[in-house]
């Protein structure tokens, strides 16, 4: 359907556009634009900052220290994609072809949690793993009973108790961002496969090939477009999370959004944190115009 | 046994194999088994989340006599139906605007609108500490006004959510209805009430449920917006977390759960379980 010129309904046109564009530039642009001019800022004294236009917080997140955690924050980020790449596929699978009857069932299944406020998720995860730690304690307590007991009839006390870690470290935040994230690998998965031409599918199987060999060279090549939404919806959000890594991360787990955090809440130093926040952002625009490289692609050849 | 005895497995009837109900009976197990626990535990009678000591709904008493617990709740949902009601107003207006008109920069005003969607959470929250210290936005009003900066925070990152559900549902309108309604003449604001709206209706309940638990959800952004007197519940539960796990938290989770589950079944009640689900 053609669209209307705006000039052939002017009113009409003014209604619509200028609540959403006021909204949009006093709300949005304005607040992301103070972020740059702040990234280009100096701290004089508690709160002075003066925007002298110096380089000085980009050259700051430019060292070792900060790539490091940018790097690990992506190489984190990508891990959790992928293993939620490889458990959601054949989730994603089993949905489509369910019967009438189950699909919106299970799809509810995914995505109840979906709506289901990330701290608690995050918290009762933290309680589960915690139980283990909790088992630590118990256990601790027996280490320790033992140890009087051998100081009673007087033996040496036993060591101190150290208990197996399974929560504040890298394996809960990678374990966390999984659990929290998978819902969002699997549902523009199952988008993208239950569009499938099955009879695709059907053929390839009537030819001979294996279900393996079908689903490597028929269905994820056919399904490509919604791999690629499913991981960046998994990956972007994966790479700015805050959440997850302060709650079940360790002193050495810090991801990008949590140095971030501590500009602003500890050292106070917002010339410094709006560089990062921009650098980070800048990440994400060239996640996406690679993205949209690749769907170019096709059309090109 | 009529679970097992039963036709054969046809070649695409991937659901009924073995080893894909383990996997799918095995994930769903990996993501619900550490929410029940929570709600099964908020009802244990014991300081720590370990051992099973007995039924009580002591820690519920606590939490809902817990003022600030609950202040942060009625918050949080004020928040919540306040940015959802603006949401919808502001998503369906960029929507049509963005499916109705051809106008210079149509792309590029396009992308931006739908940029809060992809700016990290961290980024839009420091964005927005950083736009209400330098505005200067009073911290000390009354309730409700108090919660406006968070509220605006929200709109910001709710709307775009609307447009998207709202535009891939006017892609289906059928203009011709429109120039019907004109020909037997309605006005354009009737037009939009009468024709426009119930055909967008599910997209909108869809985009009320997504911007509602969007809000509720939220934590990082609000954690940078709030003053010190604005506490929501997502901040509350974080700081009761972060300084002592208490069964406390068990129970105000399960209240916040539920609330959540009969959310969904009222919006599936309303619209049918595929309907939302196009909605991602």
């Amino acid at each position: 359907m053609a669209e209307q010129d705006w000039k052939t309904s002017k009113r009409t046109f003014a209604a619509v556009s200028l609540p959403t564009l006021f909204w949009v530039v006093v709300f949005f642009l304005v607040p992301m634009a103070i972020v740059w001019l702040y990234s280009f800022g100096e701290n004089r004294g508690l709160t002075d900052i003066e925007f002298s236009g110096t380089l000085e917080n980009y050259k700051r997140a430019t060292e070792w220290l900060y790539l490091t955690i940018f790097g690990k924050s992506f190489a984190v980020a990508a891990l959790v994609t992928l293993i939620c790449l490889i458990i959601g596929f054949p989730v994603a699978m089993a949905i489509t072809f369910a019967s009438e009857k189950w699909r919106p069932w299970l799809l509810l299944g995914i995505m109840l949690p979906f709506w289901t406020n990330l701290l608690i998720r995050t918290y009762a995860l933290m309680m589960l793993l915690g139980t283990q730690g909790f088992a630590n304690k118990g256990m601790g307590a027996l280490w320790e009973g033992t140890s009087w007991i051998k100081t009673l009839v007087g033996l040496q006390p036993l060591p101190t108790w150290e208990p197996v870690q399974l929560l504040f470290n890298n394996f809960a935040v990678v374990f966390g961002l999984v659990y929290v994230h998978l819902p969002f690998m699997v549902l523009p998965l199952y988008a993208a496969l239950d569009r499938l031409d099955r009879s695709l599918i059907e053929a390839s199987l009537d030819l001979g090939a294996g279900h393996f060999r079908t689903i490597m060279r028929i269905v994820v090549p056919l399904a490509a477009p919604g791999i690629i939404a499913g991981v960046m919806i998994t990956l972007i959000p994966a790479l700015g999370a805050y959440l997850t890594p302060d709650l079940m991360g360790g002193t050495d787990s810090q991801m990008i959004a949590n140095v971030i955090e501590r500009q602003f809440k500890k050292a106070n130093d917002w010339p410094f944190g709006a560089a990062l926040s921009f650098l980070l952002i800048y990440a994400m625009f060239i996640l996406i115009a690679l993205q949209s490289m690749r769907k170019k692609v096709p059309e090109v050849r | 046994m009529a679970l097992f005895a039963r036709t054969p497995v046809a070649p695409l009837e991937y659901s009924r194999k073995l080893w894909m109900r383990l996997w799918v009976g095995a994930v769903m197990v990996f993501l619900y088994a550490p929410l029940i626990v929570l709600m099964i535990f908020s009802f244990n009678d014991s300081k720590r989340n370990v051992v099973w000591r007995g039924f009580t709904t002591k820690y519920y008493e606590k939490a809902l006599g817990n003022d600030q617990l609950v202040e942060a709740l009625v918050n949080s949902l004020t928040i919540a139906a306040l940015a959802t009601l603006a949401s919808l107003v502001l998503g369906t207006l960029a929507a049509v605007m963005l499916w109705r008109f051809r106008f210079p920069w149509k792309g590029a005003i396009d992308g931006t609108i739908s940029l809060p969607i992809i700016v990290p959470e961290i980024c839009l929250g420091v964005a927005f500490l950083m736009f209400f210290a330098a505005v200067g936005w009073p911290t000390d009003l009354v309730w409700p006004f108090n919660l406006g900066a968070i509220t605006i925070a929200h709109i910001t990152f709710c709307f775009p959510f609307v447009t998207m559900v709202v535009r891939s549902r006017l892609a289906t309108f059928n203009r011709e209805q429109e120039e019907a309604a004109k020909d037997l003449g309605a006005s354009e604001g009737q037009v939009f009430r009468d024709v426009l709206i119930p055909h967008i209706k599910p997209a909108l309940v869809a985009g009320a449920l997504l911007s509602f638990t969007l809000s509720l959800d939220d934590f990082v952004i609000t954690y940078f917006t709030s003053g010190p007197d604005t506490i929501t519940f997502p901040v509350k539960v974080y700081s009761m977390v972060r300084f002592s796990v208490t069964p406390e938290v068990n129970a105000a989770s399960t209240l916040l759960i539920i609330l959540t589950v009969v959310l969904t079944f009222i919006a599936l009640k309303a619209q049918g379980v595929k309907a939302i689900a196009e909605t991602h």
